[in-house]
């Protein structure tokens, strides 16, 4: 057990440390900017004194290395900074306490976790289960089925599956809302309903990669002698994937679903523009067209940080479920 | 809450009549093997699928026209999708029987094992190259040609708000819909094309250099490229597209070319990967010591000895890459931030027809062109997986 601590140890100071250069080349990427923030916050409007004063106030006068220091220590302890679209709005209609970024991000981020959890649990049952029943009836006529299906799925758009969703689902036959305009004070009940669509949408793509995955880690074992030998005993064939095949390929499977799941909390972007769902990934491309540098770069880190965490726990599950590597020689 | 407790009763009736099919079956056979040893997820399987296709043909055959005389769209699109799901299946089989006839003996024996999917594959990217290179012949009118007629239907017929002239109508300002689909294919699978092609440029050149070089360029270059990798690429691409907005607009440079350059490389960062791996492995073959022996410079060493090699897992990583570089493009162009008006470009057909959708109860037809937008990327996406499962089938040599 010393050993699996260490090595999850070390794989958690290596995703800190990816985490901590991550930031600094999304902190490079923005400050490469021609100009700078004042100016572009200014537009128009730029005189040298007002640009010097809002230089002032953002503290675009120190050094590149302070202010990414500054910004680090206020992304750790949650002052995310002050959107440029809410300054603009405070300093043109002198209005006083606009929203910060963290005001702006958390209900939203809330939304996508919420989005990402009932897709992950629609989804990662389906997909086991269909591997498994692919992997049970290989070379038959649901196989094949599955297989065009699926490899269609993974191909398409985003948006198409969404449209064909919102087509067949919403506009022909009115089952669910194609808007999902989720606000505070909702039901869950009535949440769930709201966010149906595009969880579905997710669904479809991410349930078909899964399913590939699980299929082909089962039946990479299915030639191996101990499945002979649990054949030949006479089990059925269903016993023998879920009680002989399935263990062993649990870490690949484990493998997959946490790197979809990765894929689920970025992929929710375009998802998040058709349906208009309040969530993380729609502030991020609103702010992307008005070039609202504090709110992206806050939403990027959150984006990777999402990402690494959950590749982080991949590797971390993957290392639990192969007794190889719990008791190492 | 009623349509669940349909699907309900619905689920369970099959679950029934499976038992009830296999106890037949099993009766009337005088316990066959084949029904005797016949698992419940089987049967129930056989007449979930058979339900399925009765059900299928059924709602092929209703009346496109309800009985207050509105069109029944979901009848309609279904009959659509159906005869274009027949059309596909009969042009593949007549190209891969043609594949089989005319050509040198080599390509003969290769569409005698192809299966359906790759014929269907290869004929679609045929006709995606030939709109594309020659788009200017065949489309009726100009991409950026502006009619008086703005919002045309889609269909022809004056009766029904279209216009001849226009057999898929106009948009929102009036440019022919035909003829930019048409363009799309010369703009978005173009760009997305070259994209690819400068990925890969970088990317195995890297990575074979990394590979044969080793030291300290192997762990800068993996480390850089470890670091990129993390973060997610949309995602990335967003961030960058942000700043290169500003830059494009500073120096004039159409937002496109930076598009084709940040796309590129945060992909070639997944070639690299492959193209390392790759080379790695055939780095400490003896040909390349000897090769080495012999005194061949580097170039010699990447691009005679070691490519050759590496040709085969490279051509469907090139394969991939195009689906994923295409679809990258097209959900940008999509959200608003990719290739620019006046270029015609299906992700931002899409973005603009797509509230039509919601008329779709009243005019069938008027669905139609977002949905064809969104479908020409799906179709080409989904030929070239086809083609490259086919591939990586063969060259693996799997048989289950």
């Amino acid at each position: 057990m010393q050993n699996v601590l260490k090595i999850i140890l070390q794989r958690l100071a290596l995703g800190l440390l990816t985490l901590l250069v991550v930031s600094i080349v999304i902190f490079i990427a923005v400050n490469l900017l021609p100009g700078d923030f004042a100016e572009l916050i200014l537009g128009q409007a730029a005189t040298p004194e007002s640009v010097a004063s809002i230089r002032r106030d953002l503290g675009l006068d120190q050094s590149m290395v302070t202010r990414y220091f500054s910004w680090l220590g206020g992304m750790v302890t949650g002052d995310l900074g002050t959107s440029f679209a809410q300054l603009n709005f405070q300093t043109n209609l002198g209005g006083t306490g606009g929203k910060t970024v963290a005001e702006q991000i958390a209900p939203r981020f809330a939304n996508t976790m919420f989005l990402a959890s009932v897709t992950a649990m629609i989804a990662v049952p389906l997909a086991v289960t269909l591997g498994i029943l692919a992997a049970l009836y290989r070379n038959t006529v649901f196989d094949r089925v599955a297989n065009i299906a699926t490899l269609s799925s993974i191909s398409s758009p985003e948006f198409f599956m969404a449209y064909i969703l919102i087509l067949f689902l919403a506009v022909l036959n009115p089952i669910f809302p194609s808007l999902s305009n989720i606000y505070e004070g909702m039901t869950f009940g009535e949440k769930l309903e709201k966010t149906m669509l595009p969880a579905l949408t997710l669904t479809l793509v991410v349930t078909a990669h899964m399913m590939r995955m699980t299929r082909a880690a089962i039946i990479s074992l299915l030639a191996s002698p101990y499945i002979e030998m649990a054949r030949l005993k006479g089990i059925s064939p269903m016993r023998v994937i879920v009680k002989h095949a399935l263990p062993n390929a649990l870490a690949p499977i484990i493998n997959v679903i946490a790197l979809n799941l990765a894929y689920l909390i970025t992929g929710v972007v375009v998802v998040e523009v058709v349906f208009v769902y309040p969530g993380i990934g729609q502030l991020f491309v609103d702010s992307v067209k008005i070039r609202d540098i504090p709110v992206v770069q806050a939403c990027c880190l959150i984006f990777a940080a999402a990402y690494i965490l959950l590749n982080l726990m991949a590797d971390i599950l993957s290392i639990l479920s192969n007794p190889r590597l719990r008791h190492p020689k | 809450m009623s349509t669940l407790l349909w699907l309900v009763t619905v689920l369970g009736g099959i679950a029934v009549a499976g038992w009830v099919f296999r106890f037949a079956g099993q009766t009337v056979t005088g316990n066959a093997p084949r029904f005797r040893d016949m698992p419940y997820g089987v049967a129930f399987g056989y007449v979930l699928g058979v339900s399925i296709l009765a059900w299928a043909i059924w709602y092929y055959f209703q009346p496109v026209t309800t009985e207050q005389g509105l069109p029944n769209a979901g009848v309609m699109f279904f009959r659509w999708g159906v005869q274009g799901l027949i059309i596909a299946m009969i042009a593949a089989y007549v190209f891969r029987f043609l594949g089989r006839l005319i050509g040198t003996a080599n390509s003969k024996k290769l569409f005698r094992a192809m299966p359906l999917t790759a014929a269907f594959g290869i004929l679609t990217i045929i006709i995606y190259a030939i709109f594309a290179i020659f788009a200017d012949a065949i489309a009726p009118y100009g991409q950026e040609q502006i009619f008086e007629q703005a919002n045309v239907l889609p269909g022809g017929d004056p009766a029904l708000g279209g216009d001849p002239a226009h057999p898929l109508g106009t948009d929102q300002i009036g440019r022919d819909i035909l003829s930019r689909l048409i363009y799309g294919a010369q703009n978005t699978v173009g760009i997305a094309f070259a994209t690819t092609c400068l990925a890969f440029a970088l990317g195995a050149t890297f990575g074979l250099l990394a590979a044969v070089l080793g030291g300290w360029l192997d762990q800068l270059l993996s480390r850089a490229v470890d670091v990129l990798m993390a973060i997610p690429s949309l995602i990335f691409a967003l961030l960058l597209m942000t700043i290169a907005s500003v830059w494009a607009s500073e120096w004039g440079i159409p937002l496109t070319i930076f598009m084709v350059v940040i796309i590129a490389v945060i992909d070639s960062t997944r070639v690299f990967r492959l193209a390392r791996a790759v080379g790695v492995n055939i780095v400490v073959m003896d040909y390349i010591e000897a090769a080495k022996l012999r005194g061949e410079g580097m170039g010699h060493l990447i691009f005679r000895e070691i490519l050759p090699n590496a040709t085969a897992p490279l051509l469907a990583e090139f394969g991939l890459r195009f689906c994923f570089v295409f679809l990258t493009i097209a959900a940008l162009s999509f959200l608003g931030v990719g290739i620019q008006p006046p270029l015609a470009d299906w992700g931002t057909m899409v973005r603009d027809l797509a509230p039509f959708i919601n008329f779709a109860a009243f005019a069938p037809l008027a669905a139609v062109t977002p949905l064809l937008a969104a479908g020409a990327i799906a179709l080409l996406t989904v030929a070239v997986n086809f083609v490259v499962d086919w591939m990586l089938h063969r060259s693996s040599g799997l048989k289950e």
